[in-house]
């Protein structure tokens, strides 16, 4: 694997391997010393266009661990802000002998134009572009999810029959689109429930049942609720009312929670908003997998790192 | 003396043309002291006419000037070509209009008919000088904010009325704003997938309703840039049953390309309005073919390399199209059987001349006509690469694809401004161009 751009681009077994590689970066992290020297002397650059203290942190222990040198280099007081574009970034960071670039950016495909590009023959790995995809995501998601069902059996298997029940922004949010690929290509089935104006205008060739109707779908019980988080710049532009109707018919509120079963899985990719999509309840209550998935997300990156690093010198 | 043989007319026939004194002449007789054409194999085709070309001089001098692109068109086989009034300044008054026609006037590859913008500095809130622009020794007949729509229709109403005057036309580029704020594609499939946001079809064909229905209360003439989408068509189709003076065009990557291309997020494919879906290119097909759509236009929008090595949002909106449009017809609308070679020497230059008042080119071939035309080798075939493109921009969605046809020849006003393939000298083009002025103004006196 030479670059991780989308979750499309995934088959099941590259899944799978990814998930299971991740299991074992997991156990590193319950030993006493936390750290394998798997990427000495390779150089991961966390290249951000836009703010995410979270994934960025989430990369830079994984990099860490894995014993690679890892540098930051964000957006805000450099050049970048002075306008230098994606070009002359990326030339600057081959000149500098960048191993592997973690890009996030807010334009949908720039992961995709690095990777295509000459300007840079680093591997690339998408940490979110635009309303595109943020793959690492729906990784740490599907890790999540698996770890939950199978536990110590969770090698090798991946997430037939799941029923996922995704809910809120989708029209704007990669957290969604990657998790779509990627659990339609883990055998689960997935449910988008949104208003419809946060839903795409067109979802041909998406493989996943759609409503708008929330209680609807957890009378359906389902396996994992994932709840989206609704950004501040929509709540002006007309996509609904007010947070208040929102909250009501799309929010996971406390009595929605008591109808699901005791062992559906709430999901959230964070940050959350509590109030609005998600009450403290949900978020606080054992069903809610939040924390798990931060632990899981440093996991995941360090078996992407090691695949795209140590993985491409071997083959 | 130029004397042409053995070219085959667009309706098919052969015959051999004489050009003297910047027009046709009878061919009778002719032939001793001329230079001598050997154009057998070749279709001959009345000098081609771009009504929508982005010229980007005064002000955008990094993207194109006007010989530049005026050298692209002359390699496209163009004779004339309608310069849009996004400019810098805006071509919202008399002495600009005249700037842009007397650069072309002097470089002498192709006319260059300066198109005048609807508003001031197209800030779609007051109209520009158009009468003004209208006198002016740059006669302006077509008025157009291309690159944003006259979205008021109180404004465009009186836009619509004001140019009846003098026979003017209004050409709208139809998108609403509103409904295409930050818009980077077709909202569609693709764009669902992709993530990026949605251009809607409705936000074309809402405008093009609303202003077909202008056109007819005022009894103005309408012409819609651009049409995208197999909506606006029907729209189009509709208007023109009811008697409405609408005129409109397509593009010719319209005509081929679909928003499947985004994909790649390559955004050499990144237009405005953008590319659809085939549904829509098979509909503008055949609303060529059958009349419903009057005339391609190229569009031809340069970029400096800068504006397109970014990702996809970032990205300037526009593809070069000159050098390849009449290749882009052929394997379009030609080679699948849709239209003759009659209907394109029509839709890329009888019809556009028409919608521009330009003179000239209701007559081709015939003795006195003014002596534009365009030698032709579709039998021959190649990888489209960057030495075809002679403006500065090089963003054309064709690099690296296999395009039929070669233009082997281009006469503007009786001289040569492409032989054998290749562009005539800028110097030599415009001695000609000089000469041609002079002889024209003492016949006139």
């Amino acid at each position: 694997m030479k670059h991780l751009l989308s979750t499309k681009d995934l088959d099941r077994d590259t899944a799978v391997g990814i998930l299971d590689v991740a299991e074992d970066m997991a156990d590193v992290a319950t030993r006493e010393m936390k750290k394998l020297p798997t990427l000495r002397g390779k150089t991961v650059i966390n290249l951000f266009f836009e703010d995410s203290t979270r994934t960025r942190t989430s990369f830079e222990v994984a990099a860490k661990r894995l014993s690679a040198d890892l540098i930051n280099f964000t957006a805000k007081g450099s050049s970048v802000s002075k306008g230098e574009g994606l070009k002359d970034t990326a030339q600057t960071l081959a000149a500098m002998g960048a191993d592997a670039v973690v890009v996030r950016h807010s334009a949908s495909g720039a992961a995709q134009v690095l990777a295509e590009s000459k300007w840079i023959d680093a591997s690339i790995l998408n940490a979110g572009d635009g309303t595109h995809e943020h793959p690492t995501q729906a990784l740490l998601d599907a890790f999540t999810m698996r770890k939950r069902l199978h536990g110590e059996a969770s090698r090798g298997r991946d997430l037939a029959g799941l029923r996922v029940t995704i809910v809120g922004d989708i029209l704007h949010s990669r957290v969604a689109r990657s998790n779509v690929w990627l659990l339609n290509t883990l055998g689960a089935s997935v449910n988008l429930v949104a208003p419809a104006t946060l839903l795409p205008s067109n979802t041909t060739g998406w493989p996943v049942t759609i409503g708008y109707d929330l209680d609807e779908s957890i009378d359906a019980d389902p396996d994992v609720v994932m709840m989206l988080r609704i950004q501040a710049e929509r709540m002006h532009a007309a996509f609904f009312p007010n947070p208040r109707e929102y909250s009501r018919q799309w929010g996971l509120d406390d009595e929605r929670l008591s109808r699901l079963r005791p062992d559906t899985m709430v999901m959230h990719p964070g940050p959350m908003v509590r109030g609005l999509e998600i009450s403290a309840g949900a978020a606080d209550s054992s069903r809610s997998t939040v924390l798990e998935q931060v632990a899981n997300g440093v996991s995941v990156r360090m078996a992407v790192l090691y695949l795209l690093l140590a993985g491409a010198a071997e083959s | 003396m130029i004397v042409i043989t053995g070219a085959t007319l667009p309706d098919g026939t052969s015959s051999d043309l004489a050009i003297e004194g910047g027009r046709f002449v009878d061919v009778a007789g002719k032939g001793a002291g001329s230079r001598v054409i050997d154009a057998t194999g070749l279709v001959v085709l009345p000098g081609l006419v771009d009504l929508h070309t982005h010229l980007r001089e005064p002000g955008f001098e990094q993207s194109e000037t006007v010989l530049t692109g005026s050298r692209a068109a002359a390699a496209g086989g163009f004779t004339a070509v309608h310069a849009m009034a996004n400019t810098s300044p805006v071509a919202d008054t008399a002495g600009v209009v005249e700037q842009v026609q007397s650069l072309g006037d002097q470089h002498g590859y192709v006319t260059v008919r300066p198109v005048g913008a609807v508003t001031v500095g197209l800030g779609g809130e007051r109209l520009s000088e158009i009468g003004a622009m209208a006198g002016s020794r740059a006669r302006v007949r077509v008025f157009s904010d291309d690159g944003k729509c006259v979205s008021d229709a109180l404004l465009m109403r009186r836009a619509l009325e004001y140019v009846k005057t003098f026979g003017g036309v209004i050409a709208q580029h139809s998108q609403e704003p509103r409904l295409t704020e930050d818009a980077q594609m077709n909202e569609g499939a693709v764009s669902a997938e992709l993530g990026l946001a949605g251009w809607p079809a409705v936000a074309e064909e809402s405008i093009i309703a609303r202003d077909v229905l202008l056109a007819q209360h005022v009894g103005a003439r309408l012409h819609v840039c651009h049409v995208s989408t197999a909506g606006s068509v029907d729209v189009v189709r509709w208007a023109k049953a009811r008697g409405i003076h609408v005129t409109a065009e397509v593009t010719p990557h319209h005509l081929l390309l679909t928003d499947e291309l985004a994909r790649s997020y390559d955004s050499r494919y990144k237009v405005n309005p953008p590319l659809r879906r085939d549904e829509d290119v098979q509909a503008l097909r055949v609303a060529l073919a059958d009349g419903t759509i009057d005339i391609v236009a190229t569009d031809h929008a340069p970029h400096p390399a800068e504006s397109k090595q970014c990702a996809w949002d970032e990205a300037s909106f526009g593809m070069v199209g000159l050098e390849s449009a009449l290749s882009i017809v052929q394997l379009a609308m030609v080679d699948t059987g849709l239209i003759g070679w009659a209907d394109v020497a029509s839709i890329l230059s009888r019809k556009p001349a028409e919608i521009g008042r330009l003179a000239g080119y209701d007559a081709a071939f015939v003795p006195g006509s003014p002596a534009n035309l365009t030698l032709y080798d579709a039998t021959v075939s190649h990888v489209f690469g960057l030495e075809d493109l002679r403006g500065k921009g090089t963003n054309s969605p064709y690099l690296g694809r296999e395009l039929p046809g070669r233009v082997i020849a281009t006469i503007h006003n009786g001289y040569p401004t492409v032989l054998e393939g290749e562009l005539v000298d800028a110097a030599e083009v415009a001695l000609a161009a000089q000469a041609a002025r002079s002889s024209r103004e003492m016949s006139q006196a």
